[in-house]
This record gives structure tokens, C-alpha cells and sequence, in this order.
């Protein structure tokens, strides 16, 4: 029906995926805040255009959530964390860019060869939004399993979840207990995560992950 | 006033006690106070879980009392008010002994509400994405509440579940909206389409297709939360690493969660008819559980990662009950998700009495109980006989109705089954020999805590290995025949 509305819409989801791709590469810790900043906002205006071409005031909501903790609350405290523990050295990679890359697009095209199949029968918009949300999701969780940085970590799985709500955005009418809750439970998460990073930091003096590999129960 | 608004009051008990009591817990000093209030909020929501049974609300388009969650909301509240005892005497010996200060014990009786709300409410939901909040918010709470000894391994142990535990509940969200996906082009938007009634009722017109990568994503979802092999990394230091009751908290209580809401979408998957049969996989996954652990409970070395494990095989094998359904098996793997949830919340009481008073978890710390706390060996004795599958204990029918419904159709499928059981059975008589009898390790202290949760736990798993009331078989077999 609005094939220009469809189409923008494709376009923020699509600038999403190249997000992805981009904090898959970053190698510094600011570049790395900066590029989840843009990831997120990119998730505000999506939620908001689809809030208006489905007509649905409540995802107005969402795209809110999503500009005021997402791009403001959770980067600034992941500055003031890093700049507390003194940290804005490069991080170390588990694979070369080059491979990671590599794998990243083989993760969309199995997002694509996952979703199509399955969703014939959908409209056009809801299935390829759908591809590239998973396509998100996936490289949130590659974004995660390459670095081994905690602060890394837990930015590959904060763009994990804002797949997970362009997922939730893009599907008609879900009811609004989800997206709320997914927003807030981001923001119980992040607490979270702050209150380990102070612990990790007071007991090991490094956010390197893999310095908790040597404590294994096991082993005492 | 009617039988409807008692079902309504129940329900209200059953989720406000615990809102209310850990928003009052945060708030208050002391230990007595707080551990006598933990006990008392416990028992409510029990009281409220009890009604529950007599008379049930109105299902709504969020929350839903049906024979299938009943019995579990039982179990939950009552093992919760168990534990909460265990739990006030095993904390003032954990603040004695430093490990935990005031302000972390505040920290750790609301924490231990909002668990059981979060839990209860997992249950009560009728809202598939209520459920998956839910389950999140008690994924959050037992992350706190495993790392609360801030030493280097209960962080590890914390973080490595927190992360393995964030990524499974995305997968379970993802498949979530897949369902939602499916629900909407039959259905229509809205309400209806997230409520797991409506879903059930019009299943068979939902896209066989979406539905199937949609239990795939749920399954290792939920799978993970239920830590079943290959997603169970985080489950044997979670449960080593942090306080005792909520060892036995997320293996009696968390775990069954985790499995309920996975047979929740295998209901949906069954009524639709077309999709695939979630079956085989259940199956795959539950005898692979079942054999991993089963071999790795040998040469551990910690009390309390041995009995982690041993829940990894428990629900190996009430995965493996569920996946091959049918009356028999089905009535099987509810009776032995009881029966577990009972019997390992009874050993992690016994291992956590031993462990204060020979201050290590280590096994090689903890021998010749017998000779020094001959009761406390005897409790331990049985807790671990019964969770091995010794008759007369509960565990023993329900394995042996899971293998003997297995016999009789797929005759294959029980060698690796028994073999399974019988070498985690090995394995725990081995080292419960060490433990109860052999030189006494120092530490002869008595026990100061309650034993009054152990006992009271084993004795109802006795009962229900000789007799089992008609009314609850009845009440079993038709929950058994509602899941297909």
C-alpha cells in the first residue's frame, strides 16, 4: 500500500545492520560507545516511523524509551565508567577484522535463508524486517563472543536487544507490555552490569574477561 | 462472597505478598526481624497457593489458573516457605561467620522475594510476553543473589550465568515475537494474540513454519534457563557459588520454570497439528543432558557443583519424559519435577547443614558425618538416596515409569536411558559413602539450624514413593492428557 513509508522503513532497518556491522569493527573503546550511540538512534527514529505509519501511538513510547536511555542514560554511563577506571586503550579481538567480517555476512545470509522460507504467506515489510532484525540479533551475539572486553560485551548485548526490538516495533500491533518491559528490563540489566563492572574492577583490577577464566570452582 | 473472588484474593496473595514483603525487606534492619518477616511473607503466599487449589479466578488476558499451573504454583510456595526457614538459620550462621554483611543481608531477603514473585508470576501468566518479563526479572534476582559473596569465583560464577542466562532470554524473546508474528496473520492484532488460551484454542490455524523456527529459538531459550546440554555452562557454578537456599531455590524452583514454559509452546505446537513434533528434539536434548552429567558427576570435588550437576540430569530426564509424551510418560515427568524439585531442595538443606560445620564445600572435607552428626548423616543419607532413584522414594516410581512407558515404545531409546540413571546413581553412592562414613573430618559442631525443612521434605517424598491420594493422581493424569 505506501510503498514509500515501506520503503524507509527498510531503510532504517537496513541502516541498522550496517550499525552492526560497523561496532563489529571498531576497535576503539570511545569508537565503540560512539557507534552504539548511532545503533540506538537509528532504533528511535525506526520505532517512531513505524509508530506512524501503523498508526500506533503507543510505539511513540518505545522510540522515547529508546532515545532517553539508550542513547543518553546508558553511553553516558559507560563513559563515566570507562573514564573512572582509566580505560581507552583499543581492544584485543579474539578473531582479525577481516574474518569477523566474513562471518557477520554469512550470519545475515542465514538470517535471510531462516526468515524467507518460513514467511510467505506475511507482507513484504514484516518479513524482511524480520530477516534483518535476526540479522542484528546475530551480530550482537558475534559482537560479544570476539571481544574480550567486558564493556565490549555488554555493548554487542545491548545491540542484541535493540534487535530485538526492532523485531518487536516491526511486527503489527504487539501489545505494548512487551516493548515497555524490554526497555526497562535493559535498563535493570545495565544496573546490572554496572554493579559486576565495579566488582570485576575491584578484584582483578583489569575488565579483560578473560582474566576470570582462572578462578574456576574447580580448581581451588 | 463467592468461590470466584476467594480464587481472586489467592492469586492476589500469591503475587502481592512477595511485591509488598521485598519492598518492605529493602527497606529494614536487622536480621531477626527481617529473617522472621521472610519466613512470615513465605508462608502467606503459601496460604494464597493453597487456596488456589479449592477455587481459581477467572482466567484474564494476563494472568490464568489452570490445572497444569496450579500444582506447580503449590510447589513453588511451598518449597519458597521451606527454604525461607532453612534460610533463617543458615544466614545468622553465614553473618556470624562474616561472609555476609548487614547491609548485604537486606540486599538478600528482598532479593529472595522478588524471586519468588517473579517465579510465581512466570507461572500465573497467561501473557506470553508476561511470562518471558517474568522469567527475565528471576534471571536478574538469582544473578544478584549468586555473586552476592563477591569472592573471585561466586563473580565468575555470576557473570558467566548473567551472560549465558541474557543471551538465552533474547533467543526466548526472539521466538516469542515469532509466535506473536504467526498469531497475528490468523488472529488478527492485539491482546488475544499474546494470550496463551486464545493461541491454544485457534493453533491450528497459526503457520506450521513460523511456529517451528519459533520452538527453536524458545528451546534454547528456555533450554538454557532449564540447563539442559549444551546450554547448562553456567549452571554448576551458579549453584556452587552462591548461598545454599538459593542453590536449592533455583534447582528445585527456577529449573521447573524453565520447563514449564517450554512445555507451554509444545502445547502450542501439539494443537497446531502441522508443525513439527517438538518430540525427538526434546528427546535429544534430555538424553544428552542425561548422559553428560550423569558422567560428569564423577571427580567432582565441591558438594555442591556434585548436586548441580545431578540436576542437569534430572532434567535430562523430565525433558526426555516430556518429549516422548503420551499419557504414561507425560504423568511421569510431572510426578519426577516434583519429586526432584522436593528431593534436591532436601540435599541442598542436608549439604548446606554440612558444609557450616566442616567449613569447606570440598567432599574430601566433608567425611565420617556419621560418627559426628549422626542425624544430620542420616538426613544427607536419604536426600541423596532418593534423589539417586532408590526405592521406595518418589524419584524411583517416577524414573521407573519414564523407563518402563519407554519399553514399551521405544525399547532403544531406554538402554542409553537406564544406562544413564545407573551411572549417575554410581557416581552419588560413591560419594555419599566418603561423606557419611570413612575418618572424620575436623569441624564437630552442632548443627544450629533448622531441620525441620530437611525432614518434612524427605518425608513427603517417602510418602509419595509407596502412596500417592486418587485425587492427585487424577488430578495428574488429566494434566498429563492436557499436554498431549
Amino acid at each position: 500500500m505506501h510503498s514509500l513509508a515501506f520503503d524507509i522503513a527498510h531503510m532504517f532497518a537496513g541502516a541498522m545492520l550496517v550499525a552492526s556491522f560497523a561496532l563489529l569493527y571498531q576497535r576503539r573503546m570511545s569508537g565503540i560507545v560512539d557507534t552504539y550511540v548511532v545503533h540506538s538512534l537509528i532504533l528511535t527514529v525506526a520505532a517512531g516511523w513505524q509508530a506512524y505509519i501503523q498508526d500506533a501511538p503507543h510505539l511513540y513510547v518505545t522510540a522515547a524509551i529508546a532515545l532517553v536511555f539508550k542513547t543518553l542514560i546508558i553511553p553516558i554511563a559507560l563513559r563515566r565508567i570507562m573514564r573512572r577506571l582509566d580505560i581507552h586503550r583499543s581492544v584485543e579481538t579474539v578473531l582479525g577484522i577481516g574474518p569477523t567480517m566474513l562471518l557477520g555476512v554469512g550470519l545475515v545470509a542465514l538470517s535471510i535463508l531462516l526468515i524467507f522460507p518460513v514467511t510467505e504467506s506475511a507482507d513484504a515489510f514484516a518479513r524482511e524486517d524480520l530477516a534483518l532484525a535476526l540479522s542484528v540479533i546475530l551480530l550482537g551475539l558475534l559482537t560479544m563472543i570476539t571481544r574480550r572486553n567486558a564493556i565490549t560485551q555488554v555493548i554487542g548485548f545491548l545491540s542484541l536487544e535493540n534487535g530485538l526490538i526492532l523485531a518487536a516495533v516491526g511486527v503489527r500491533g504487539m501489545p505494548l507490555v512487551v516493548e515497555i518491559s524490554v526497555a526497562f528490563s535493559v535498563l535493570a540489566a545495565f544496573v546490572v552490569f554496572g554493579v559486576f563492572f565495579f566488582r570485576i574492577r575491584e578484584r582483578f583490577d583489569t575488565l579483560d574477561v578473560q582474566a576470570l577464566g582462572e578462578f574456576r570452582g574447580e580448581r581451588r | 462472597m463467592n468461590a470466584m473472588s476467594y480464587g481472586e484474593i489467592a492469586l492476589w496473595l500469591v503475587l502481592g505478598t512477595p511485591a509488598a514483603a521485598a519492598a518492605i525487606l529493602a527497606m529494614l534492619p536487622g536480621y531477626r526481624t527481617t529473617a522472621a518477616l521472610n519466613v512470615a511473607a513465605s508462608l502467606t503466599t503459601l496460604v494464597g497457593g493453597l487456596i488456589l487449589l479449592g477455587s481459581r479466578p477467572e482466567p484474564g488476558p494476563y494472568l490464568r489458573v489452570d490445572d497444569f499451573n496450579v500444582y506447580l504454583v503449590v510447589l513453588n510456595t511451598f518449597v519458597g516457605f521451606t527454604t525461607s526457614v532453612f534460610s533463617a538459620t543458615y544466614i545468622g550462621h553465614e553473618l556470624r561467620t562474616g561472609r555476609l554483611t548487614p547491609a548485604y543481608l537486606r540486599f538478600y531477603h528482598a532479593m529472595y522475594q522478588t524471586m519468588m514473585l517473579a517465579m510465581n508470576l512466570a507461572l500465573v501468566a497467561n501473557n506470553l510476553g508476561l511470562l518471558w518479563v517474568a522469567v527475565e526479572a528471576a534471571t536478574i534476582a538469582t544473578v544478584l543473589m549468586v555473586g552476592i559473596y563477591r569472592t573471585h569465583a561466586a563473580i565468575e560464577a555470576a557473570w558467566k550465568y548473567f551472560i549465558l542466562g541474557s543471551v538465552g532470554i533474547a533467543f526466548a524473546l526472539f521466538g516469542t515475537i515469532l509466535v506473536y508474528f504467526a498469531a497475528q496473520q490468523a488472529m488478527g492484532e492485539g491482546l488475544p494474540a499474546m494470550a496463551w488460551d486464545t493461541l491454544l484454542a485457534r493453533a491450528s490455524d497459526l503457520d506450521p513454519r513460523l511456529l517451528d523456527l519459533a520452538f527453536v529459538f524458545i528451546l534454547v531459550g528456555y533450554g538454557t534457563k532449564a540447563g539442559l546440554v549444551p546450554f547448562h555452562a553456567w549452571l554448576p557454578d551458579a549453584h556452587a557459588e552462591g548461598p545454599t537456599p538459593i542453590s536449592a531455590v533455583l534447582s528445585g524452583l527456577l529449573l521447573n520454570v524453565a520447563i514449564y514454559a517450554i512445555l507451554r509452546f509444545k502445547m502450542l505446537l501439539s494443537a497446531n497439528g502441522e508443525a513439527l513434533a517438538p518430540g525427538p528434539i526434546m528427546i535429544a536434548m534430555g538424553l544428552s543432558s542425561l548422559l553428560f552429567a550423569a558422567f560428569m558427576l564423577y571427580r567432582r570435588n565441591d558438594a555442591k557443583r556434585l548436586f548441580a550437576y545431578s540436576s542437569i540430569e534430572h532434567m535430562g530426564i523430565v525433558t526426555f519424559a516430556f518429549g516422548m509424551g503420551g499419557p504414561l510418560a507425560n504423568f511421569a515427568g510431572l510426578l519426577h519435577m516434583a519429586m526432584h524439585s522436593l528431593g534436591k531442595s532436601a540435599v541442598f538443606f542436608a549439604v548446606g547443614h554440612a558444609t557450616q560445620v566442616k567449613g569447606t564445600q570440598r567432599i574430601d572435607g566433608i567425611t565420617g558425618l556419621g560418627s559426628t552428626h549422626p542425624t544430620l548423616a542420616v538426613g544427607l543419607a536419604v536426600a541423596v538416596l532418593a534423589i539417586a532413584g532408590m526405592p521406595p522414594f518418589g524419584i524411583f516410581m517416577s524414573e521407573f515409569l519414564v523407563v518402563s512407558s519407554t519399553f514399551a515404545r521405544e525399547p532403544l531409546l531406554a538402554i542409553p536411558l537406564v544406562a544413564g540413571v545407573l551411572v549417575a546413581f554410581g557416581a552419588l553412592a560413591m560419594r555419599l559413602h566418603g561423606m557419611v562414613f570413612g575418618e572424620p573430618s575436623p569441624g564437630t559442631a552442632a548443627v544450629e539450624a533448622s531441620y525441620l525443612p530437611l525432614f518434612s521434605h524427605l518425608a513427603l517424598v517417602a510418602v509419595a514413593g509407596v502412596w500417592l491420594p486418587r485425587p492427585l493422581v487424577a488430578w495428574f493424569q488429566a494434566v498429563a492428557a492436557m499436554l498431549g
